[in-house]
C-alpha cells in the first residue's frame, strides 16, 4: 500500500477530486468517443443490465434509441431486435460514460466531451433533451424521436462549432462555482448554470456562421431547457471521480449509479467493482394523478453528482427545491446537508454555499462513515412512470440503500487484511 | 367535467405548485386537479393525464393553469380559495431547532470545538466507551447513565484524575455548573455556595432551600452513589471538593452524602481539613458528628442549606473584581500601603472584624483589648471607639462622630494604609445621619490623596432596616456616593478588606491543600469557571435545559455503530 492509513488515503481521493480542472471541450457523436458503440450496442446506465430485468421506462428508452438509430422502424422489430439480444448493452460507466435515468446512448446521439486538465482523462454524457415525454424517462414517440434527430443534426454540430472556438474549452469549476451560490445544486436545480452556459455560449454560436433558423432554435432550445447544466455536470463528476479512484486506496465513494433494478456503488480502494443491492423507489411530489404507485424504482448514473458532493448532498444550497425533501422548509434543508456533512471526509472550498455560511460543499463519501452512522447518501431525483412511454411522473429524493455499503465495507475489510470472526 | 381557472401572470415555481397540487387533491369532490404554469411543455403534460381543456390553448408560460375535474362545479370555487390561501401564506412552519444534532463526535467536534464536558445519558451498556471517547478528547463526563458496571467507573475516573478530568456518575442524577444545569436540576440563582453531593435529589433538595432563601449555588457537583464505596474511593468526591476550595465564586462547600464506606468516610474528612472554606457536610442517616476546624455536621437537608446559607452569607464577597478597581491598582504600586485600619462605634462588629482578620492572618488571637485596641499587628489595626476608653467625657461614637472623624482623616494620611473599615450602626438613638457625616470626610480625604498621586479603599457596612428613621438605603447611597465600598454585612466588609491586602500583596488566600491526589493541567477548573460547553449525549431535553441557561450545547444523537450489527463495528474499529 502507498499509503500510511485509509485516512491518508482518502485525503488524496479527496485532493484528487479538489484539484480537477473540468473544461467541457467539445459535442461529438458518441460513436466517435466511445468504440463500443461500434455496430448495434446502447449504453445504459447502472451496474451491468440484461434486457429482461430492466424496467419499462428503461426498455422504453432502448425502443427508442433502435427506433432512432434505424435499426428497426416500428415498435414491434424493435423489441423483437432488443429480446434477441441482438443488440449489445454496455453500462456507461464502463466506457468513461454516463446517462441520465434510463442513461440509454447510441452511436448517432451527439456527447458533451469534458475533460480534466490535471491528467487528460475525459468523460461523456448524453445532451439534456428538456421535460415531458422524452427518451431518458423511457418515451418514445414521434416527438421524442424527431427531437432526438433534430439534437443530432442540429444542435449537437451547432454546440461544436461553438466550443471550438473557445480556446481551451469552457472551465465548468467558474460556472459551477458561480451557480451554487445561485441557488443550484446541479442536480434537481440547474437553471442558474444553465443561464449561465446560455450567456457563455451565445456569442460563439453567432460566430458559428449558423444558417439564421438553426441559430434560433438552438437558442430557443438551450433558453427552455432549465435542466441542460445537468449533462455538463454529470460528465465532469465522471471525469473528477474517475481522477479521484486513480489514486485507488481508501474508503471513499467513486461512483453512485443505479438501473432501476439495483443500486451500485464504486470506492476509491476497490477498484472498478460495483457494490449493489435493491434499489429503493424514489419518495416526492407527483404530477397530478400520479402516485408512489406509478413510480419506477430508482435509476440513472445522474447520483454521480451527489458522488461528486453536490445534488442532495448539497440540498441546502438550492432553497428552490428544499421541499422535495418533505413538509418543512430552509431548516429541513439545513439539517439534510448537516446529516450528509457526517459520512463524508470534509468540505470543498471550490464550491461555497451562502446559505451554509460559506461552507463548501460535502467533499468524499467515506462509506466507513454510512456504515457506522446507518445514514446514507439522498439522492435527488427525477420519477419515471414504471409503464414505458409515460415519462416524467414527478420528482423527490431517494436513499442508497445501506446493503451497498455493508458489502463494499466487507470487501474492504478483505483489501486491508482485516479480519474478525 | 373539467373545469379550467387561469390566472394571469401570477408566476410560482414548479415545487410551489406541486405542492399545492397535492394541498387541492385533498379538497372535498375534487376527483382530480393540476395547477401548472402555461408553458408549452406543461400543456403536453396536462394532455398526458387526461385534463387537457381548450382554455389551456391561450394560456401563456406566465399564467397559473388550474384545471379540476370534478362533477360538482361549486367545488372550483373551493378550488380557487384554496389556492389563494396556499398561495398567499406559503411560509412553511418548519421545525425550527436552534439546537446542533450531529451524529458522530467528529461533527460535534466540529460543531462545539471548545466542548468541555459530555453528558452522556445512554444506555449503561454502551455508557463506557462514549465516556472513554469523551476523556480521549480532553472532555469532563457527566454520566446520567445507571447500570454502568463498578470496574468501569474505576477505570473512568482513575482515567480522568491521572489526565486533570473529572467523571460525574454514573447515576448522576442532577448538577449545576456555572449556573447552568445538568440533567435534573432546579433552576437557582448564581451564588457562593458549592455543593458535592452523591445524592441527587439531595443535592436538589438542599439547592432549592438555598434558592428559595434568596442566595445561590455556584457549582452542585454530583460524583455518582457508588463513588463513596471502598471501590472507587471517592475519587470524584474529592476531586470535587479540591475543585470548589479553588473557585473564586464558591464560599462556602456543602458536602451531601449517602452513608459511605467506613475508611472511605474517614478519607473525606480529611480532605475537609485540608480545605480553606468552610465546610458544611451531611452523611445521611448518620448522626452528625462534633464540628471540628471549619466543618460542620448536620443531620437533616435543610439544616444543611440552613448552615450553608448562614455562612455564606457571612462570606458573600463573590465576584469582586480587583483588577477593575483603579484605587486599589493605585495602591498595588505603593509598596508601603498594605495594611487594614478599622474604626467601629459598635463592640461586636469591632470584634467579628478582628477576629476575621486574624483568621486570615493566622494570628493568635489574644483576648486582652486594652483601650478598644481589638487588633493590632504590623500596621493593621481594628479599634473599638465604643470602648470607654474613648468615651470619657464625650457621647457614644454612634451619637458623636468626632473622634472617628478624625481617626478616618489621619489614616487616609497614613502611609501605610490601604482600606479603611467602617461600621454604621443606625436605628432609634443613633447619630440621625451618620453616612452624611462621613461622605464628605471620606470624599474630601480621596480627592487629598488623589491629588498626591495616591488612593485608598473604604469599605462599609450598615447595620439597620428600611423602617429605622435613617432609612437603610439612604445610608447606603450616601456612602457609595461618596465612593464607599457598602457590603451586606460588617463580615463581608472585613472579608473583603483581607481579600484587598492578599490581592495587594500579590497572592490569593493560600489554599491549606495537602490532598493526595496531584491537581495537573486543570481542566476541572476550566469547566466551572465559565459556562458549560456540552456535547450532550443521549436525551435531549438535557440540552435544551443547558442551552436555556446560556451553556453552548450540541446534541449528539447517538446510535449503536453499525446499527448494532457487531461484527461490522469490529470491521470499522479495526479499518483506521
Amino acid at each position: 500500500m502507498e499509503y500510511q492509513s485509509i485516512q491518508e488515503a482518502n485525503e488524496a481521493v479527496t485532493q484528487k477530486i479538489l484539484e480537477s480542472q473540468p473544461f467541457l471541450l467539445d459535442v461529438v457523436p458518441a460513436k466517435e468517443v466511445i468504440s463500443e458503440l461500434d455496430g448495434k450496442a446502447l449504453l445504459h446506465a447502472g451496474p451491468p443490465m440484461k434486457w429482461e430485468n430492466m424496467t419499462h421506462p428503461m426498455q422504453g428508452s432502448c425502443i427508442g434509441a433502435t427506433l432512432f438509430e434505424g435499426w428497426a422502424d416500428n415498435e414491434d422489430d424493435a423489441k423483437k431486435m432488443l429480446e434477441s439480444g441482438e443488440i449489445k448493452f454496455v453500462p456507461c460507466h464502463s466506457v468513461d460514460a454516463v446517462g441520465p435515468m434510463g442513461g440509454i446512448t447510441s452511436a448517432n446521439m451527439p456527447v458533451v466531451v469534458v475533460e480534466n486538465k490535471v491528467n487528460g482523462k475525459r468523460a461523456y454524457c448524453n445532451l439534456n433533451e428538456g421535460i415531458g415525454a422524452v427518451l431518458r424517462f423511457g418515451a418514445y414517440n414521434d416527438e421524442v424521436i424527431n427531437r432526438l434527430q433534430w439534437m443530432k443534426d442540429v444542435l449537437g454540430p451547432a454546440l461544436s462549432k461553438a466550443l471550438k472556438q473557445i480556446d481551451g474549452g469552457m472551465n465548468v469549476n467558474v460556472t459551477v462555482a458561480k451557480a451554487i451560490t445561485m441557488g443550484d445544486e446541479f442536480h434537481q436545480r440547474n437553471i442558474a448554470a444553465s443561464a449561465l452556459f446560455l450567456k457563455d455560449i451565445v456569442p460563439y454560436l453567432l460566430t458559428a456562421e449558423l444558417p439564421e433558423k438553426e441559430l434560433q432554435e438552438v437558442t430557443q432550445f438551450l433558453a427552455d431547457t432549465d435542466q441542460f447544466f445537468l449533462n455538463i455536470m454529470m460528465a465532469t463528476g465522471k471525469v473528477v471521480m474517475d481522477s479521484a479512484a486513480d489514486v485507488e486506496e481508501g474508503s471513499v465513494i467513486t461512483a453512485l449509479s443505479r438501473n432501476g433494478d439495483e443500486f451500485g456503488i464504486k470506492v476509491s480502494g476497490l477498484g472498478d467493482q460495483w457494490f449493489t443491492a435493491p434499489v429503493n423507489t424514489p419518495d416526492g411530489l407527483y404530477f397530478s394523478g400520479y402516485s408512489t404507485d406509478d413510480a419506477n424504482p430508482d435509476m440513472g448514473d445522474s447520483a454521480i453528482t451527489e458522488a461528486y458532493g453536490v445534488g442532495g448532498m448539497a440540498m441546502i444550497a438550492a432553497p428552490g427545491v428544499t421541499r422535495f425533501v418533505g413538509t418543512g422548509g430552509f431548516n429541513d434543508a439545513v439539517q439534510t446537508s448537516d446529516e450528509m456533512r457526517e459520512i463524508c471526509v470534509g468540505n470543498n472550498p471550490n464550491l461555497s454555499i451562502p446559505t451554509w455560511d460559506f461552507q463548501g460543499a460535502c467533499l468524499g463519501i467515506d462509506i466507513r462513515k454510512v456504515v457506522e452512522t446507518g445514514i446514507t447518501p439522498v439522492i435527488n431525483t427525477g420519477i419515471a412512470h414504471k409503464t414505458a412511454g409515460i415519462g416524467q411522473i414527478g420528482a423527490g429524493t431517494v436513499r442508497v440503500p445501506l446493503g451497498c455499503f455493508e458489502k463494499a465495507l466487507e470487501a474492504l475489510a478483505e483489501k486491508y487484511g482485516v479480519e474478525v470472526e | 367535467m373539467l373545469y379550467t381557472v387561469i390566472k394571469k401572470n401570477l408566476y410560482q415555481d414548479s415545487v410551489s405548485l406541486m405542492l399545492l397540487t397535492n394541498h387541492l387533491s385533498a379538497v372535498e369532490g375534487v376527483t382530480q386537479v393540476q395547477v401548472m404554469m402555461g408553458t408549452p411543455a406543461n400543456k403536453d403534460i396536462f394532455k398526458s393525464s387526461g385534463l387537457y381543456t381548450e382554455e389551456l390553448e391561450d394560456a401563456n408560460p406566465s399564467d397559473l393553469c388550474i384545471v379540476v375535474d370534478t362533477d360538482d362545479e361549486s367545488v372550483v370555487e373551493n378550488v380557487v380559495e384554496e389556492t389563494d390561501s396556499y398561495l398567499n401564506s406559503q411560509a412553511e412552519a418548519s421545525q425550527q431547532s436552534t439546537i446542533q444534532v450531529v451524529r458522530t463526535w467528529e461533527m460535534a467536534e466540529n460543531k462545539l470545538s471548545n466542548a468541555d464536558v459530555a453528558l452522556i445519558s445512554i444506555a449503561g451498556e454502551h455508557a463506557t466507551a462514549e465516556a472513554n471517547k469523551a476523556l480521549d478528547r480532553g472532555l469532563n463526563v457527566f454520566m446520567f447513565s445507571d447500570n454502568v458496571p463498578v470496574e468501569d467507573e474505576l477505570q473512568l475516573k482513575t482515567r480522568a484524575q491521572d489526565e486533570g478530568l473529572i467523571v460525574m456518575g454514573p447515576d448522576c442524577g442532577t448538577g449545576i455548573l456555572d449556573g447552568v444545569p445538568m440533567a435534573f436540576a432546579n433552576v437557582v440563582e448564581k451564588g457562593n455556595i458549592g455543593i458535592v453531593g452523591a445524592s441527587g435529589t439531595g443535592i436538589q433538595e438542599v439547592s432549592s432551600i438555598i434558592g428559595r432563601n434568596g442566595s445561590g449555588v455556584s457549582q452542585a457537583i454530583g460524583t455518582g452513589g457508588r463513588d463513596l464505596s471502598s471501590e472507587i474511593g471517592a475519587i470524584t468526591t474529592i476531586r470535587g471538593l479540591q475543585v470548589l476550595d479553588e473557585d473564586p465564586e464558591t464560599d462556602v462547600i456543602t458536602y451531601i452524602s449517602k452513608p459511605p464506606a467506613p475508611e472511605v468516610r474517614e478519607k473525606v474528612v480529611e480532605v475537609f481539613k485540608t480545605l480553606s472554606k468552610p465546610v458544611v457536610a451531611i452523611f445521611m442517616g448518620d448522626k452528625p458528628k462534633e464540628a471540628h476546624g471549619n466543618v460542620h455536621y448536620t443531620w437533616t437537608l435543610e439544616d444543611t442549606a440552613h448552615k450553608a446559607l448562614e455562612l455564606a452569607t457571612a462570606n458573600n464577597t463573590a465576584g469582586y473584581n480587583f483588577a477593575a478597581d483603579e484605587d486599589l491598582q493605585k495602591i498595588k504600586d505603593n509598596n508601603k500601603q498594605r495594611y487594614i485600619k478599622g474604626y467601629f462605634c459598635g463592640g461586636t462588629l469591632a470584634s467579628e472584624a478582628a477576629m476575621i482578620v486574624e483568621d486570615a492572618l493566622e494570628l493568635d488571637a489574644s483576648n486582652e483589648h486594652p483601650e478598644g485596641m481589638m487588633l493590632q499587628y504590623e500596621g493593621h489595626e481594628v479599634i473599638d471607639l465604643g470602648d470607654d476608653a474613648y468615651t470619657q467625657g464625650r457621647a457614644h461614637p454612634m451619637i458623636d462622630p468626632t473622634l472617628r472623624v478624625e481617626k478616618v482623616e489621619e489614616a487616609a494620611a497614613d502611609e501605610e494604609t490601604a482600606v479603611i473599615l467602617l461600621d454604621n450602626v443606625i436605628g432609634y438613638g443613633a447619630h440621625e445621619d451618620m453616612a452624611g457625616v462621613f461622605a464628605p470626610v471620606v470624599e474630601k480625604a480621596k480627592e487629598q490623596a488623589a491629588s498626591e498621586g495616591k488612593a485608598f479603599v473604604a469599605i462599609a457596612s450598615v447595620t439597620g432596616t428600611a423602617e429605622d428613621p435613617q432609612v437603610f438605603q439612604d445610608q447606603v447611597d450616601k456612602l457609595k456616593a461618596a465612593g464607599v465600598i457598602v457590603t451586606d454585612s460588617n463580615a463581608q466588609a472585613t472579608k473583603l478588606a483581607v481579600e484587598m491586602v492578599d490581592y495587594l500583596n500579590g497572592e490569593k488566600p493560600e489554599a491549606k491543600n495537602t490532598a493526595e491526589a496531584e491537581v495537573k493541567d486543570d481542566k476541572v477548573q476550566e469547566l466551572i469557571s465559565s459556562k458549560p460547553r456540552v456535547i450532550n449525549i443521549g436525551l435531549k431535553n438535557f440540552a435544551e435545559a443547558i442551552m436555556e441557561h446560556g451553556g453552548d450545547v450540541v446534541q449528539y444523537q447517538w446510535a449503536p455503530i453499525a446499527g448494532g450489527n457487531k461484527r461490522l463495528a469490529k470491521i470499522l474499529e479495526k479499518l483506521k
